[in-house]
């Protein structure tokens, strides 16, 4: 009886004949593979953003900003307002703190260096609804907002491109050529997970900001509100109470549409998170089609190779191979070949996955179930696409195979 | 007991709708240690006798003993046990695998009985030896002439020990002088190992060699006598 050891010998050296052949034939099992890990990779990647972002933002939270398709339409635009704000705050409850926002970009200068940033102008709620604390110095209170302060908070980036280790508190620092006084700096937060540096911007009293760096015209007009809820419970309460109030307040008909809108953060993560699965279930079909085509290729060659090596299967069988020692060299044929494949594919798999993450900017999740899986599908690829072409083999009559030519 | 015994052996082929009875009944019993050759012109029905003694082939009526063993009862897989243990081949075309050297091609019988890979080396090793190849041992068929192939073929064909070599044809790619040298082996091999040869052949020269000849013709044996001048040189 002969060993399976000895038959996989046999298939292995077969295999080294024919080099080029073997390889090609394994590339759709390599790309199917590749794609396999590199799709869950990429998309487990996603969602573990997702879940940070959801973790960092803090879930019980939402915003509002003007909806400038919907004002377009209507002839004329509707801003934000600090009274929208103000309203908010005072007639719906489950708030635990509301911030408006006035966001801008600015050029900052001090001596001379110079440094481009965003500029958020907001209430000392900002704090509050975006969990952001003072390293040193104080923060911006309610007095400044009243006063509209001439004073600036900064992120640890400003502090470390502006001042080289300086002590920034207490420096005046220009903004769009403003002088502003700077009070405190902002604990660093470092990069969020979409790769934004967090740390790169100025706080501004709201009143400062829309007085000195935006000039608008509308009276109190703010960029976006910030609301933070009691609890993720009240959440969809406060999402339908702010949306009513803000048509009262901004004098909406029933059946004309909104000019601002209100996000639930953890809603908008939430369908980012579908497009992610949906997403990765595609690649993932993409993936198994390949392995499926990659199996139809495997059995294709070994169908020609059966053909090509009648001969050989002829001499084997009159020397004493039983029909089931040829049926399991070409089956051997077939798993080693998808076998090789399934781990070139893995390999591959993992660069194509941070290849791929590169461009999400989300880092790939390579899980070894996933990598396990895919090494046992392209194996079982390989049976189930070898089987047929090695029976075929078994089948061969003896003296056929060694007339052919 | 014979080694070898057919009795009243038919086989037919279907030729599309006809039925082609090519072997007429053919009856012959071969001693251990004989060396048969086995004569005719081309559809004689000799390839087809030697087939069905090489297990290769089932007749379509009639009985075959081999080595005291009902042969009709057996199928596949029993057959290639047959062939591995009691039956050494050599074809004309050397039937030796391509990419592959001469000593994994000796090998491979021994492969299918199970034999371990160090006694299987040894044993391929001796047998190439044998054959005078023993520094032919890790060329590739394409690296070898005529003759050389040939060798590594019959070398093929008694490694494994067993009790009878068929050889059909098995000097007709060769030219003459090679053909006498390989015919001097098979003689050799007979006298030396007592290994029985049936050896299929229309030349006169190659059966020559042979202590006993057959003759063939239209699927029946028209004679079957002892060789008086059995070829020394």
């Amino acid at each position: 009886m002969i060993s399976m050891a000895e038959i996989s010998r046999t298939a292995v050296r077969a295999l080294r004949r024919n080099k080029t052949r073997s390889m090609l034939t394994a590339l759709g099992i390599i790309i199917g593979v590749a794609a396999v890990i590199a799709a869950f990779a990429v998309g487990q990647g996603a969602n573990k953003s997702i879940d940070e972002q959801i973790a960092s933002f803090g879930s019980n939270f939402i915003m509002v900003f003007p909806d400038r398709s919907a004002s377009s339409a209507s002839g004329t635009v509707k801003y934000l307002t600090y009274d929208d704000a103000l309203a908010i705050e005072r007639e719906v409850s489950g708030i635990e703190a509301v911030a408006p926002m006035i966001n801008t970009s600015a050029q900052l200068v001090y001596g001379n260096t110079n440094w481009s940033t965003s500029v958020t102008g907001s209430t000392p709620s900002y704090s509050l609804v975006q969990d952001r604390e003072v390293d040193y110095g104080r923060n911006i209170n309610a007095s400044d907002v009243r006063q509209g302060a001439k004073i600036a908070v900064i992120g640890k980036t400003i502090a470390d491109k502006m001042f080289f280790g300086e002590d920034p508190v207490g420096k005046s620092i220009r903004i769009k050529k403003v002088p502003f006084t700077i009070i405190g700096v902002l604990k660093a937060k470092g990069q969020n997970t979409m790769g934004q540096d967090q740390d790169d911007l100025v706080l501004v009293p709201l009143t400062a900001a829309q007085r000195r760096l935006v000039r608008w015209n509308t009276p109190g007009r703010i960029s976006t509100i910030y609301i933070k809820g009691v609890s993720m419970n009240a959440l969809q309460y406060i999402q339908n109470e702010t949306e009513a109030l803000m048509r009262e307040r901004h004098k909406i008909r029933a059946g004309e549409p909104d000019d601002f809108s209100v996000r639930n953060i953890s809603q908008m993560l939430e369908a980012r998170r579908k497009t992610t699965a949906i997403m990765s279930m595609l690649l993932g079909s993409i993936a198994v089609i390949s392995l499926v085509v990659g199996g139809i290729g495997i059995m294709n060659i070994m169908l020609v190779s059966v053909t090509e090596r009648t001969r050989e299967i002829g001499i084997r069988m009159a020397v004493g191979a039983k029909s089931r020692d040829i049926r399991f060299q070409f089956l051997i044929e077939a798993v080693v070949l998808s076998m090789v494949g399934g781990t070139t594919g893995i390999i591959l798999g993992v660069f194509a996955g941070h290849a791929l993450a590169s461009l999400t900017s989300a880092p790939p999740i390579f899980s070894a179930g996933s990598i396990i899986l895919a090494f046992v599908f392209s194996v079982l690829v390989g049976v189930g696409f070898g089987y047929y072409p090695a029976w075929k083999a078994s089948l061969l009559d003896p003296i056929d195979a060694l007339k052919y030519e | 007991m014979a080694l070898v015994e057919l009795r009243d052996i038919r086989k037919s082929f279907s030729m599309g709708k006809e039925e082609v009875e090519i072997l007429h009944g053919i009856s012959i019993s071969v001693e251990k240690s004989e060396f048969v050759a086995m004569m005719g012109p081309s559809g004689s029905g000799k390839s087809t006798t030697m087939n069905i003694l090489g297990c290769l082939d089932k007749p379509t009526s009639g009985t075959y003993i081999l080595n005291g063993q009902n042969i009709n009862d057996l199928e596949g897989d029993d057959l290639a046990v047959i062939r591995n243990r009691t039956i050494g081949f050599v074809f004309q075309g050397f039937n030796l695998l391509q990419k592959t050297s001469a000593i994994e091609n000796v090998e491979l019988p021994l492969l299918y009985a199970g034999m371990p890979k160090k006694e299987r080396r040894e044993r391929a090793k001796e047998a190439l030896i044998q054959m005078g190849l023993e520094d032919r041992l890790y060329h590739e068929p394409t690296q070898l002439s005529g003759g050389q192939q040939q060798r590594v073929a019959i070398a093929r064909g008694i490694v494994n020990r067993a009790p009878i070599l068929m050889a059909d044809e098995p000097t007709g790619n060769l030219d003459s002088k090679t053909s006498d040298e390989i015919m001097k082996l098979f003689k050799k091999i007979n006298e030396e190992d007592g290994t029985t040869i049936l050896l299929v052949t229309h030349e006169p020269d190659v059966a020559a060699y042979a202590k006993r000849i057959v003759h063939f013709k239209d699927g029946m044996i028209t004679s079957d006598e002892i060789n008086r001048e059995v070829k020394v040189s």
